[in-house]
């Protein structure tokens, strides 16, 4: 089973965000996404200062078998984006939740973070899609 | 060795024969090159032993059997070859007057016709270059369609996951955006996901029937009704048309355009780079939008050109000419020596032969992606309990395929179902070779059981060892700069 940090919220299109406080927030794509995906190849990041809504398309990332859309799981603004993937896109499948961050938003409302999955509920959801 | 790392300064075809090759004077100064071209310079012999030696190293249809599941690499008949190669057609110039044309332009005219009638479309174009021209093509005219009517709001392509890979590519490149639906676990579309994509913004939806995983799409009719209803058109991606060639018809079904390959279903030269030919079929609303230049027939019987003049409404010229007429020419000899009896021996034969690999694999303890329903021309096996079990995927078993002289099936695709492969094995092959097949996989299966690395690390018998395709894809690098 793939790793799936407790402390961690979650989407069904398998990103993560973690809360950083002051309304700010990370996000990557789950370890069991970069597994089913292979080794990657390209990351296409969002610019800073982008202003994006939640489930909206907002990076690629592509491996040998697939490029996959990365939806952004709640609005907000891009404050940064994690640049060495651009020239380390493995980065993620060594470290999905640490080193292989993809950017931050500067959320417009705080309270959507609830509606996220927290990791048992992720959890449960790679169980289903399995089946 | 590169063919370029062979080439020595002044090497020529002949080595014996004169240097000075007479004719060259009267060319005028002007028009002649100031420096040799930059190409290797090499004996014919030398050019002979090179590309035979890589033939050699190729996996081709004329040599192994090739399952590669949704590219229908069916054997082309050489009789094919042949007659589109007869001197008069192959030195009629592409600008030559009608007059001199009418065996050539029979020829398209009748395919234009076969095509009609095994599809249930009202009118054929045989310009489209290729699949994907054909497919651009369709949507192209789908586009004009609704331009036409002052119906301009439409702005969403709808396209299930289990559509095929380039459908939502079209789209986009026609300026739609793409609505993607999802596929239900049995394979059919998730026809409450459809009802609530439809409205006024839908132009149309793209749909390959079968499927890409394999299944035939049982709802295509009310599919049909609710996609219509709201105003939009059916786009029919003919990748899979082989499995229902002369059973039952896009038309029918309700399509509104459909394209055709046919260096798959028509069994013209395929896995080359081309050239090949995306032929568009439409229903009778989408008749005056079809590219240009067609060919019809007057009252005499004499064959002329339909061009912008005729069809003033047609999306316009595609190329400079009247399609890839050498493919277009081998299709119809396949075509005329098929037959309409022939056509439904096709897709028989075809689905005879995948439903048996299915259930013989199936036999052999592999495992079905879908095993409650029937496989059409083309079925999914899916490895996700070797990869997990044994720590030996998809990629291994076809990577160890090609060990034993069996091209590998197509690998991972469709997404949607993972560790997978995409077996075809098409009406051409004999039971024999499916069987030799099946073997492989079993014995596969048991190295993978009792010594998985030598699996891991296949191929082994080939030129070149397991590829690094991660590194490929990181440092792309296809140019050659020289020693």
């Amino acid at each position: 089973m793939s790793d799936i940090p407790s402390e961690l919220k979650y989407t069904k299109t398998h990103e993560w965000v973690r809360d950083e406080g002051d309304g700010v927030v990370t996000v990557g794509i789950t370890d069991h996404a970069q597994e089913l995906l292979g080794d990657l190849v390209f990351v296409e990041l969002p610019e800073v200062g982008a202003e994006i809504n939640a489930g909206d398309e907002c990076a690629v990332v592509e491996s040998v078998k697939a490029a996959s859309d990365v939806y952004c799981p709640l609005s907000g603004e891009v404050v940064a984006v994690n640049e060495v993937l651009t020239d380390a896109p493995e980065t993620i499948n060594s470290d999905a939740y640490e080193a292989g961050w993809m950017f931050r938003l500067k959320l417009v409302d705080e309270g959507e973070i609830d509606s996220l999955l927290d990791a048992d509920a992720y959890a449960e959801h790679c169980e289903s899609e399995e089946h | 060795m590169l063919i370029h790392e062979q080439s020595r300064s002044g090497r020529r075809a002949f080595a014996q024969a004169p240097k000075d090759r007479p004719g060259l004077e009267d060319i005028p100064a002007e028009f002649l090159r100031e420096r040799p071209p930059a190409l290797p310079e090499v004996s014919e012999m030398q050019a002979v032993r090179h590309y035979t030696r890589l033939s050699q190293k190729n996996f081709s249809i004329d040599t192994q059997f090739y399952p590669l599941g949704s590219c229908t690499m069916k054997y082309n008949p050489r009789a094919c070859n042949t007659l589109a190669m007869l001197p008069g057609i192959l030195g009629r110039h592409p600008l030559a007057p009608e007059s001199h044309s009418q065996g050539f332009m029979a020829c398209l005219f009748e395919l234009q016709e076969m095509l009609k009638e095994v599809t249930g479309m009202h009118d054929v174009s045989l310009v489209p270059a290729a699949g994907a021209q054909g497919e651009f093509t369709g949507v192209a005219m789908i586009r004009a369609y609704h331009d036409s009517r002052g119906d301009s709001e439409r702005t969403e392509i709808i396209v299930p996951d289990a559509a095929h890979g380039t459908n939502p590519a079209t789209a986009v490149m026609c300026g739609y955006k793409v609505r993607e639906i999802p596929t239900l676990g049995n394979g059919d579309v998730d026809l409450d996901a459809l009802r609530e994509a439809v409205g006024p913004q839908t132009a149309g939806i793209m749909l390959t029937n079968p499927s890409t995983v394999g299944v035939f799409e049982r709802n295509i009719a009310e599919i049909a009704r609710i996609v219509h209803e709201a105003g939009g058109l059916l786009y029919y991606d003919g990748a899979n048309l082989n499995a229902i060639l002369g059973k039952c018809r896009p038309g029918d079904m309700g399509f509104d355009v459909i394209h055709m390959n046919l260096h798959k279903t028509f069994s013209t030269p395929h896995g080359g780079g081309g050239p090949g030919a995306g032929p568009v079929g439409v229903s009778e609303r989408l008749k005056p939008f079809l590219p240009v230049p067609m060919v019809a027939q007057d009252g005499y019987g004499d064959y002329y050109w339909l061009t912008e003049k005729e069809r003033p409404q047609t999306i316009g010229k595609l190329m400079a000419f009247a399609g890839n007429a050498g493919v277009l020419l081998r299709a119809w000899v396949y075509a005329r020596m098929l037959g309409r009896e022939g056509m439904i021996r096709v897709a028989e034969y075809a689905t005879l032969n995948a439903n048996y690999m299915a259930a013989r694999l199936r036999e052999a303890g592999f495992q079905l992606a879908y095993p409650e329903r029937r496989a059409t021309h083309e079925f999914i096996v899916t490895l996700r309990r070797q990869a997990k079990e044994l720590k030996v995927n998809a990629m291994d078993f076809a990577k160890r395929l090609l060990d034993y002289g069996y091209h590998a099936p197509t690998t991972y695709f469709p997404l949607l179902v993972p560790e997978c492969f995409l077996i075809e094995p098409t009406e051409t092959e004999a039971k024999e070779a499916l069987d030799g097949f099946i073997e492989a996989m079993r014995a596969i299966q048991k190295e993978a059981e009792s010594e998985p690395d030598t699996v891991r690390s296949a191929p082994h018998t080939l030129p070149v060892r397991r590829l690094d395709d991660v590194r490929a894809a990181r440092e792309l690098d296809l140019k050659w700069s020289g020693a």
